[in-house]
């Protein structure tokens, strides 16, 4: 083993600032060094023996996946397709703008694509520009790691109203997905309403109710942030199907909520019966997050100054939204009041018949995302949206395998990804090893894609290429006193990478 | 070996002094052991990122308390020794995957003399039983 030296320097003892160094080192022996040409040096790999994978999604299931798969094997090559110029996934696009130490995988990854086997093709829509049979003709094995593009609807009248936006498109809109730019959400009522109790929807509430003197150091982009300092929502009450002890959110975001300057809470003190008593039999995950909960119930958090408040409410599903008198916009919703049957996480919602409306202008539907099929030759299981497989092997496809949120669905954080995708890349080396995947036979790899796309008119947008676009947003986020200002036109984007 | 605790606030760590060289066992995913030797000051995460050592997916968000990555278990007799957790570890520390009573994150846990010769986990790579359910489902 190397033996490489800590800097042996004060370690002040600071939480958050305890910062690990040159996470670079960690792939020293796969570092890319010379040429990195991207045309001149990719061009030419074609299979001899060694085996050639491909990757659908540059997120960090993609990621994750080649990383595990480069890092295992010596002569692996792995290409990975995204249909943006720009790589990362939700990472850059869902991530909040406040949660900048969770965008840090980012680095991991750069080494990821920096790394003299891999190949990053942004600006190619598989399944529009390539089909997926087209990519197993080109590789011994493709796997499909490209998420969850849509959104569970809420299946209810009033639904596409003016007012009413999916969390998917509203956390797109201010974190600059391309495809979100114009939604320009209606800020104006004072009173917004989250369905949803995950932690998407506290980062949406975040977002919504945060000091703007926090926002405006962070990535979100300049037009949200306009639109944002314009807002006049000042309560969003953020609401579930089922009880206290069921919520769906993490005690880091619940913690962000209960600390959230100019703000307090403002729940029903009523809703929170029983649940004290429930919490010595919690385990202590559940425990701690319910114990912060109550502590903000009971009034005990915030500022007497706040002008902003957000609340919880529980047992409510909705049943219609209900629009204004000149049926334009959105003046309300109304929810039917649940009780529980059973306990504990397993615990269902049943109506009780009562309903109960809620004026509001502002509905944000934070069910779930949700994943589509991309091509008719791959499986898909229509009820869980996502793709039938076993450990991420692909359901009867050989030489075809899934990870992330269309493996398993759209749940987890990064971590939870990671972990998945280290078990799909396992599965693939496996059968490497068991002889499934018959590297005797010559694939052309990306020689073959690149012919196709240049047939088909796709500009394919290299690492290399990406790094200049990073470099512009960057510079643009310095003046701003920002991390980045984030292209949002995805014609720009591939200017810059051109020039 | 004594497992006496040396009270010392990292702070006062001076940039030259030359500590007896601390040797660490990691126990991997595979359960494969790795020994280090390394000097004290430095955070469990930076020794496994430093040292490159072989643990997968180790220190995702670069410590800075956004993730569980660097989960780290503990024998009973280190863990008790060691500084008191903070709310902010703990609330990323129940997300961990296989958490047990004697968890720690990496990051947030110095090397100090006294843990010279301890070793530490991280959580066996188990087989997921829902892979297995959902794969019975699927046929």
């Amino acid at each position: 083993m190397s033996s490489v030296v800590i800097e042996e320097k004060p370690v002040k003892m600071n939480m958050r600032s305890l910062r690990a160094v040159k996470p670079l080192e960690r792939f020293l022996s796969a570092r890319c060094v010379g040429t990195r040409a991207h045309g001149v040096r990719k061009l030419s790999s074609t299979s001899g023996s060694y085996p050639l994978v491909c990757i659908v999604g540059g997120g960090p299931a993609g990621f994750y996946t080649a990383q595990h798969l480069l890092k295992s094997h010596p002569d692996i090559h792995v290409d990975i397709y995204e249909r943006l110029p720009i790589p990362f996934g939700l990472v850059r696009f869902g991530v909040a703008p406040d949660h900048p130490e969770v965008k840090n995988v980012i680095n991991t990854f750069t080494q990821t694509a920096q790394h003299k086997h891999c190949c990053f093709f942004g600006n190619v829509n598989i399944g529009r520009d390539v089909s997926v049979k087209e990519l197993q003709e080109a590789y011994h094995a493709v796997v499909l790691s490209y998420g969850a593009e849509a959104n569970r609807r809420l299946g209810i009248p009033g639904e596409d109203l003016l007012g009413v936006y999916s969390a998917k498109d509203f956390v797109g809109w201010y974190n600059g997905v391309p495809c979100n730019k114009d939604l320009q959400p209606d800020l104006s009522s004072d009173t917004a309403v989250i369905l949803g109790q995950g932690n998407v929807a506290l980062d949406v509430a975040r977002m919504l109710l945060s000091p703007l003197d926090i926002l405006k150091k962070t990535d979100v982009t300049q037009p949200s942030l306009e639109a944002l300092a314009a807002s006049h929502v000042h309560k969003v009450l953020i609401v579930g199907r089922r009880g206290p002890l069921q919520m769906a959110c993490t005690i880091k975001e619940l913690r962000e909520m209960v600390n959230l300057p100019g703000t307090k809470p403002d729940m029903v003190t009523a809703e929170f019966e029983g649940i004290a008593e429930a919490l010595k039999e919690l385990p202590r995950p559940r425990k701690r997050l319910t114990e912060l909960l109550l502590k903000a119930a009971q009034g005990s958090a915030g500022s007497a100054q706040a002008t902003r408040q957000w609340g919880f409410r529980f047992l409510r599903s909705p049943v219609e939204i209900r629009p204004s008198s000149d049926v334009t916009r959105t003046a309300g919703i109304r929810l039917a009041v649940n009780r529980l049957e059973g306990s504990g996480e397993n615990a269902q919602a049943v109506p009780t018949g009562e309903v109960e409306d809620l004026q509001c202008g502002l509905v944000i539907n934070s069910i779930g995302y949700r994943s589509l099929p991309i091509d008719a030759t791959v499986p898909f299981d229509p009820h869980k949206a996502v793709i039938p497989n076993t450990v991420g092997r692909v359901e009867q496809v050989a030489g075809l395998y899934c990870s992330g949120w269309v493996k398993r669905g759209p749940t987890g954080v990064i971590a939870t990804t990671m972990n998945d995708s280290f078990d799909t890349a396992r599965a693939l080396l496996q059968d490497i090893e068991a002889g499934l995947l018959k590297l005797s036979t010559k694939k052309l790899g990306s020689k073959a894609i690149v012919t196709l796309l240049e047939k088909r008119g796709v500009n394919s947008v290299s690492f290399l290429e990406w790094e200049k676009i990073n470099a512009e947003e960057v510079k643009r986020g310095g003046r701003a006193g920002k991390p980045r200002e984030k292209l949002l036109d995805v014609e720009e984007m591939i200017k810059i990478a051109k020039t | 070996k004594s497992n006496q605790k040396v009270i010392q606030k990292h702070s006062l760590i001076s940039p030259t002094s030359k500590g007896d060289k601390i040797l660490l066992h990691f126990i991997n995913q595979s359960g494969v052991k790795i020994t280090t030797s390394v000097t004290e000051g430095a955070s469990l995460l930076e020794v496994v990122i430093n040292k490159n050592l072989d643990i997968s997916g180790f220190g995702a968000c670069e410590g800075t308390l956004a993730c569980s990555t660097c989960h780290l278990i503990f024998d009973e007799n280190v863990y008790k020794n060691l500084e008191p957790i903070a709310d902010e570890e703990l609330d990323m520390l129940d997300l961990a995957y296989g958490l047990t009573k004697t968890s720690r994150l990496g990051c947030q846990v110095c090397v100090q003399k006294w843990m010279d010769g301890m070793t530490v986990r991280v959580p066996r790579d188990v087989k997921d039983l829902r892979n297995v359910k959902e794969s019975a489902e699927n046929q």
